[in-house]
């Protein structure tokens, strides 16, 4: 088989990083061809690059082995290239059928669109109802538009950005059918992940990425995710452990019968939400994003006086109506999804914001004033203690890497004692290096006698550090399973909704 | 009340609230595509006094209007360079753009105050105002092109990955909206007043302003809208006539009032303002490089 894809020497920079470092490789025509690398790696950069979103410092692109300048997304549209992407690109306020007119070349008619999406509906299973807004639909849902927006133009060469990140077991099964039958028809399908699994699972070829640069490429056949894992990382990443078979001994928090039954329509509603937590046990819930996680989490900061019916119990005391800071004060402590902006100010330094966290706390107060003295040293062991690569505790929280920061927030949490931790997302988006140190971190925070909650769309965290897992769906809390006793296929099924 | 006076009062509702309509339908187009432009007052003094100055001038009331159209594409043309390329704040241009054009048309029609001229019959203004209104409404829910406006103002970031052109699609908007502006003044100095005064739109821009928010977006609406807030303003001086005794800023805050009720309202209800308003109006656009 032919090149499809010729990439030559490509560079690009942007201040302080290099995010793609003489990248050169081919892709084969009718193949499913991986990219991997963990993130920050320069995958996205590239494929951007291709698609014609990102203008390269240096470098050329080969498209069936013409020299192909690729300057804008219309022009990639025009060489039979289409993207699907991380954060989709789709109008909330407009129909499925408006998102795919304007996902089209040619102009046509509302009538002949609707045949059109039908046969490539009826052809690869999906199914899409044309005259719903974008707003109504669900995250799978919303990437079937996509997919069906972009086969729309006879594309050649389909990309997908971390196209399993939101969804559901089932749903990627059904959605790597799909992508092997659209291979078969003659498709060449670019698959971004950093997911080793699914790429052995899915794909013929995988391109390595580590640091902006090229690791290999190669055939996924004789690859396992251990071999394949250490081609990506360069090193040997040891998972956390967690005990199995633990007697707990008494409850420490427990939520009961919590519904909420918000105005926003785009809100979820929680229904009857029953949740215990014993200490030392760290409690898991999963489930794909945009099934109340948001809203649970907001009930359990309780910065903005969500409205529910229901009871939140800490060590036998109703803590409903306390803000977030009584609520610190009793020792529960938070680590929220959005790491900037929300858990720290980046235009502020570390030390600030150790402040900013712990203003609840006399010590940290010389009557009014701020005790940097204290806040200082406190940052300081924070980041002693915690790995944080960083010069001092004066520097902006904004400069630190993703994984840096997040050990820093998660550390500053811990560094208070807390009772209950409740984490959100802790390792989303982070380097392997940090997202082991913090599970490993995790862990040992249970065995001392900590409780924990963690909400996250990645399994395979849960999977490791949790001694229970409950599934979020469309609002409602499923049974807590046990994590020796649960299998992938019956994970899937709870992610479905489906609850025994 | 006669039959006669009705009819009389109907007919100054007319022929006074049609440049809301052209400015409000042309920031309407403007904002869809997710630009705010706070330039109207502005757009339409100089539009009204080119097309004054000229027709002065010459007698030919095809140049002023031609003349008055393109004063309106070069003004927002430089508001459109300066917010979409140079990625200035929208708010601060656009109110630079005003008062740079209230200014502006002071100095160029000082020596024009009072010279007498023959005006246009409004009649063929207010005609083409209501196709005007029909063909937006039409282009932005039936036509590709509006579809597109629609989603560069929905989702800039979304609509160039998919291989639009927002910085083009926003100059086009802006433009239009430019040259609705100035045909708004051009018809209050040449059919409504006819004659040149300093600062003689007397707040119809912003009341146009008001107007594209108190519509929600939509064309139809910004057409009763009109309408009732035209129809406020005549009602103030029938009102006194008749010896009503209500003071006549009641009646001027009325539009400004109106707008803020209907603000409230669609904000009330997150659905409702999500809907409505273009999600990416006054938000600049970076493309990624």
């Amino acid at each position: 088989m032919q090149s499809i894809v010729e990439f030559k020497n490509i560079f690009k920079s942007y201040p302080g990083v290099m995010a793609n470092e003489d990248v050169s490789f081919n892709i084969k025509e009718q193949s499913i061809h991986a990219i991997l690398g963990e993130n920050g790696a320069g995958k996205s950069t590239l494929v951007k690059i291709l698609y014609g979103h990102v203008k390269p410092d240096s470098g050329e692109i080969l498209i069936n082995s013409d020299l192909s300048i690729i300057n804008s997304p219309s022009t990639a549209k025009n060489l039979g290239i289409n993207m699907v992407f991380q954060h989709f690109s789709l109008f909330e306020s407009l129909t499925v059928a408006e998102n795919l007119i304007l996902g089209m070349n040619e102009n046509i008619s509302l009538s002949k669109l609707k045949d059109k999406s039908k046969t490539i509906c009826d052809k690869y299973g999906f199914n899409l109802n044309l005259n719903s807004p974008i707003s109504s639909l669900s995250v799978g849902q919303r990437q079937s538009v996509e997919i069906v927006r972009s086969l729309l133009n006879n594309p050649k060469i389909l990309i997908m950005d971390e196209p399993t990140s939101v969804l559901t077991p089932d749903e990627i099964s059904k959605l790597f059918k799909i992508l092997k039958n659209l291979v078969r028809d003659g498709l060449t399908v670019i698959f971004i992940s950093h997911k080793l699994e699914e790429i052995i699972n899915l794909s013929d070829y995988v391109t390595i990425m580590r640091n902006g640069k090229v690791v290999s490429t190669i055939s996924t056949q004789n690859e396992d995710p251990d071999t394949l894992g250490y081609k990506m990382l360069g090193y040997k990443v040891s998972k956390a452990k967690q005990v199995s078979d633990i007697k707990f001994s008494h409850e420490i928090f427990n939520i009961k019968n919590l519904s909420t039954q918000s105005k926003d329509p785009f809100a979820i509603n929680l229904n009857e939400i029953e949740l215990s937590l014993k200490k030392g046990q760290i409690l898991g819930i999963a489930g794909v994003a945009g099934n109340g996680q948001k809203e649970l989490m907001e009930i359990l900061l309780n910065e903005n006086d969500y409205e529910f019916s229901g009871d939140i119990i800490f060590k036998d005391l109703n803590i409903n109506n306390l803000s977030t800071f009584q609520r610190k004060s009793l020792s529960i402590s938070y680590v929220t999804e959005e790491r900037l902006g929300h858990s720290a100010v980046p235009e502020m330094s570390l030390s600030e914001n150790i402040f900013l966290s712990m203003n609840h706390k006399s010590e940290f107060k010389k009557g009014d004033f701020i005790n940097f003295e204290k806040i200082n040293s406190y940052a300081s062991d924070v980041i002693k203690n915690f790995n944080v690569d960083t010069p001092s505790f004066n520097v902006k929280a904004g400069k630190l890497s993703g994984g840096n920061l997040q050990k820093f927030i998660i550390g500053r949490e811990i560094m208070s004692n807390p009772e209950l931790l409740i984490l959100s997302q802790p390792t989303w988006g982070i380097d392997a290096g940090s997202e082991a140190f913090i599970k490993k971190t995790i862990v040992e925070l249970s065995q001392k006698g900590v409780s924990i909650i963690i909400i996250s769309h990645d399994l395979d965290e849960l999977l490791e550090v949790c001694h229970q897992i409950s599934v979020l769906y469309e609002g409602s809390l499923s049974n807590p399973l046990k994590v020796e006793d649960i299998n992938i296929t019956k994970l899937g099924k709870y992610m479905g909704g489906l609850f025994d | 009340m006669s039959i006669e006076l009705i009819i009389g009062i109907l007919n100054i509702v007319l022929i006074s609230t049609t440049p809301l309509v052209f400015a409000g339908i042309g920031e309407l187009v403007t904002e869809k595509s997710g630009v705010l432009n706070l330039g109207l007052e502005g757009l339409m003094l100089v539009g009204a006094v080119t097309g004054f100055i000229t027709l002065v001038l010459t007698g030919n009331y095809f140049y002023s209007l031609f003349l008055s159209i393109i004063s309106g594409v070069i003004l927002s043309g430089i508001f459109a360079f300066l917010v979409l390329n140079l990625m200035t704040n929208q708010i601060a241009t656009g109110l630079a753009l005003t008062i740079f054009g209230i200014g502006l048309s002071a100095m160029l029609g000082k020596k024009f105050g009072g010279t007498p001229i023959d005006g246009l019959n409004p009649y063929y203004f207010i005609v083409i105002s209501f196709l005007l209104v029909f063909f937006v409404a039409y282009f932005l829910s039936k036509t590709k092109t509006g579809l597109i406006v629609r989603a560069v103002g929905e989702n800039h970031n979304s609509a160039y990955a998919l291989g639009y052109n927002v910085i083009k699609t926003r100059y086009l908007t802006i433009i239009f909206g430019g040259v609705m502006s100035s045909l708004a003044g051009y018809y209050i100095s040449i059919c409504y007043a006819p004659m040149w005064q300093e600062g003689m739109t007397a707040g119809r821009g912003w009341i146009a302003l008001a107007l594209v928010v108190f519509a929600t977006w939509k064309p139809w609406r910004l057409l009763v809208g009109a309408y009732i807030f035209g129809g406020v303003a005549i009602m103030q001086m029938n009102l006194q006539a008749i010896g009503v005794k209500l003071p006549g800023q009641f009646f001027n805050m009325m539009p400004y009032l109106a707008t803020i009720i209907v603000l409230v309202f669609i904000s009330s209800n997150k659905l409702r303002l999500k809907l409505s308003a273009p999600s990416s109006l006054n938000i600049p656009f970076e493309k990624n490089q």
